[in-house]
């Protein structure tokens, strides 16, 4: 095979894992709080819309990340007040957030549909290492928010595992009662973290509108959002597992697309479903390996806190 | 100052009924506001959507064909919500059952009803069922989660029916379109009083009564009450739980397939590319709207297909039929915030907590 193929079809990989990466870090954090959310689908597609709108108006895909980022908050707000201080069934909620958000931006986006943006995250070489054969065109030929992602993986990790916030943000999501009596805020770490996801959420839904396809699609998303939350089992809840992941479904994606191009005698339609099933596939091995080796998800993942009453 | 919440003593069964009917007048309200904010008249949009829902005979008539498939996937999605197990791939199991009941339909083009239509139910039965049984075995062998799981089939069950429409039954005479030809007249499921409604009607609201007996009084219905309240007890009383997982993800899926071979054997006649407009997500709102409970899945699903109907209609306005999916998102989230009011009471403390 060509080197040349070998490396535009890498790069791709990059470029197709880097929204799947955004999100999935995001909900990796609220999952460490011990808040599940299943909206990740209908937040990505608002972000996506929301950020493609301000850039397409004002020009500027800075104005369009931060509106995304913003729209990703202000959805995720809405699910951290139900099943924070509403103890409100998370999953439940959480499927309310990507019907809604996906209403949402069909509703809206039909302003939009097939207008082309003039500025958006374009791809530049990194200073010197963008010069480097072959990691060069891989890595560091990319768009900013590639570039962006690479580093929120350390941070997000350090973060975790590192620094006291981390720590008490682990205590809230596997023993909510004991970091209370710690005195940690149990509802302020969940807000907070369920938001930090959203927003995570809204920038790698605005990956796609902003970069990957600089276009508004109805339902762009695909389904990545749900792939998200099967990838965070995947990472076992820790953000370089995640990065591998997020890539290796962007192999998926790449290869599958290029044979499309190229044109194999597999008719496109099961070529499109590879992602899933890879999904499907990888999660029954993941769900075996975390039973295996007794890593499962944070203690409290999915139930609300109630507070015991002082007497 | 700090917003509490107080346990409940009892039940209020006005609460019960209070709380849908408000979210829905509420999400309503809100979706007037998105309405007017996006430059449209919420009174003439609303009431477009109620003429066109309820308003004539004949809307009436359309509402009630949309709400057949939402009952029977509604009653599925139900049923394996209180085992707490999620279902969220009704609307794949819908695709999967059309395609096995068009896969019938297009094998015997003369086919005669008195047979034809038993086969196909079954076909299409079937097919939802083990579409459903993939994550009903993966959860119940290997504890893989089954929202995942049932969400990305439905990608795939979609993906699989456009091949089939696209490609090896695509109509040779219908201009390329994603359709098959249409089904032999044996196939058509009979329609009443020269409307579009269907005989799916009957398996709807069979479906619920059969389903409201097992629950009831079947040894099945105990043991999933008992599975979905605790599953330890459960296991203690030396329930089969594995077997139970599967047996309600096939009815689950069984009554999705049912639905899908309704739609395309009553209404459109023919397999197509997009057999449903989200009737499988839609239902998941009706299984938690209703409770639960089959009687309540049969109301609230005509409401709800009055809803898709009337979204429909204010497409003539210039709005997008979107406009439903927010408004059923906003009832879900209100539904969500006044379940607590029927468990808690809310108590605005001032000054410093004791």
């Amino acid at each position: 095979m060509n080197l040349d193929i070998v490396i535009a079809t890498l790069s791709a990989t990059i470029k197709a894992g880097t929204p799947l990466l955004l999100v999935t870090l995001g909900e990796i954090l609220a999952e460490r709080a011990g808040v599940l959310n299943l909206g990740l689908e209908g937040m990505m597609l608002v972000g996506a819309l929301s950020g493609f709108i301000v850039c397409h108006l004002t020009a500027n895909p800075w104005l369009g990340l931060l509106i995304a980022l913003i729209s990703g908050a202000v959805i995720s707000l809405i699910h951290a007040f139900l099943t924070t201080t509403l103890r409100a069934n998370q999953v439940v909620s959480g499927l309310a957030v990507t019907l809604f958000g996906t209403g949402l931006s069909g509703f809206l986006g039909k302003m939009v549909i097939g207008i082309p943006i003039e500025n958006y995250f374009r791809p530049f070489s990194f200073p010197s290492l963008g010069a480097i054969p072959i990691i060069g065109p891989i890595f560091f030929q990319q768009d900013v928010l590639v570039y962006m992602s690479y580093l929120l993986v350390p941070i997000i990790a350090f973060w975790i595992y590192r620094t006291r916030p981390g720590l008490h943000m682990r205590a809230v999501g596997e023993n909510p009662t004991a970091a209370d009596a710690l005195g940690v805020n149990v509802y302020g770490i969940r807000y907070l973290y369920t938001i930090i996801g959203g927003m995570l959420a809204g920038i790698g839904g605005a990956y796609l509108s902003l970069s990957y396809t600089p276009v508004w699609i109805e339902n762009m998303t695909a389904g990545r959002g749900w792939i998200a939350i099967a990838l965070v089992i995947f990472a076992t809840w820790d953000p370089l597992r995640a990065l591998l992941g997020s890539y290796l479904f962007g192999l998926v994606d790449a290869v599958q697309f290029r044979l499309q191009a190229v044109g194999v005698a597999v008719p496109s339609f099961f070529l499109n479903m590879t992602p899933y099933l890879a999904t499907i596939i990888v999660l029954i091995f993941a769900t075996r390996e975390t039973a295996r080796r007794r890593i499962g998800a944070p203690a409290a993942l999915g139930l609300s806190y109630v507070r015991e009453e002082k007497s | 100052m700090s917003l509490t919440l107080e346990k409940r003593d009892t039940f209020s069964t006005l609460t019960n009924f209070l709380v849908p009917v408000i979210s829905i007048v509420v999400a309503l309200l809100i979706g007037a506001l998105i309405i007017s904010l996006s430059g449209f008249s919420p009174l003439t949009a609303y009431y477009e959507m109620f003429a066109g829902a309820f308003g004539s005979g004949y809307s009436i008539s359309e509402t009630i064909v949309k709400a057949i498939p939402l009952m029977l996937c509604a009653l599925g999605v139900g049923l394996a919500f209180k085992t707490v197990l999620w279902n969220i791939g009704a609307e794949g199991q819908l695709y999967v059952g059309a395609w096995a009941a068009g896969w019938v339909a297009l094998s015997f083009p003369d086919g005669q009803s008195w047979w034809l239509i038993p086969l196909m139910m079954l076909a299409g039965f079937i097919g939802g069922a083990l579409w459903g049984l993939i994550p009903g075995i993966l959860k119940a062998s290997m504890n893989v989660n089954e929202i995942i799981t049932s969400l990305l089939l439905n990608y795939v069950a979609i993906l699989g029916v456009d091949y089939f429409v696209y490609g090896p039954w695509k109509d040779p005479k219908g201009y390329g379109f994603p359709f098959s030809p249409f089904f032999g007249q044996g196939a058509w499921l009979p329609t009443f009083f020269g409307t579009r409604i269907h005989l799916g009607i009957i398996f709807a609201v069979l479906a619920a009564l059969i389903l409201y007996y097992l629950l009831k009084s079947m040894r099945l219905g105990y043991e999933i009450r008992v599975i979905g309240e605790n599953v330890l007890a459960a296991r203690y009383a030396g329930m089969n739980i594995f077997r139970t997982i599967l047996i309600v993800f096939a009815i689950s899926g069984g009554l999705a397939g049912l639905a899908g071979m309704a739609e395309v054997s009553g209404v459109i006649h023919r397999l197509q590319h997009a057999i449903s407009p989200g009737y499988g997500y839609t239902a998941i709102i009706i299984a938690w709207l209703s409770r639960l409970n089959p009687i309540a899945t049969v109301i609230v699903s005509i409401l709800f297909g009055g809803l898709l109907v009337g979204g429909f209609s204010v497409r003539s306005l210039g709005l997008s039929e979107s406009l439903v999916y927010i408004i059923q998102g906003i009832i879900l989230f209100l539904l969500l915030a006044g379940e607590i009011l029927t468990r808690y009471r809310v108590v605005w403390r001032g000054g410093s907590r004791g």
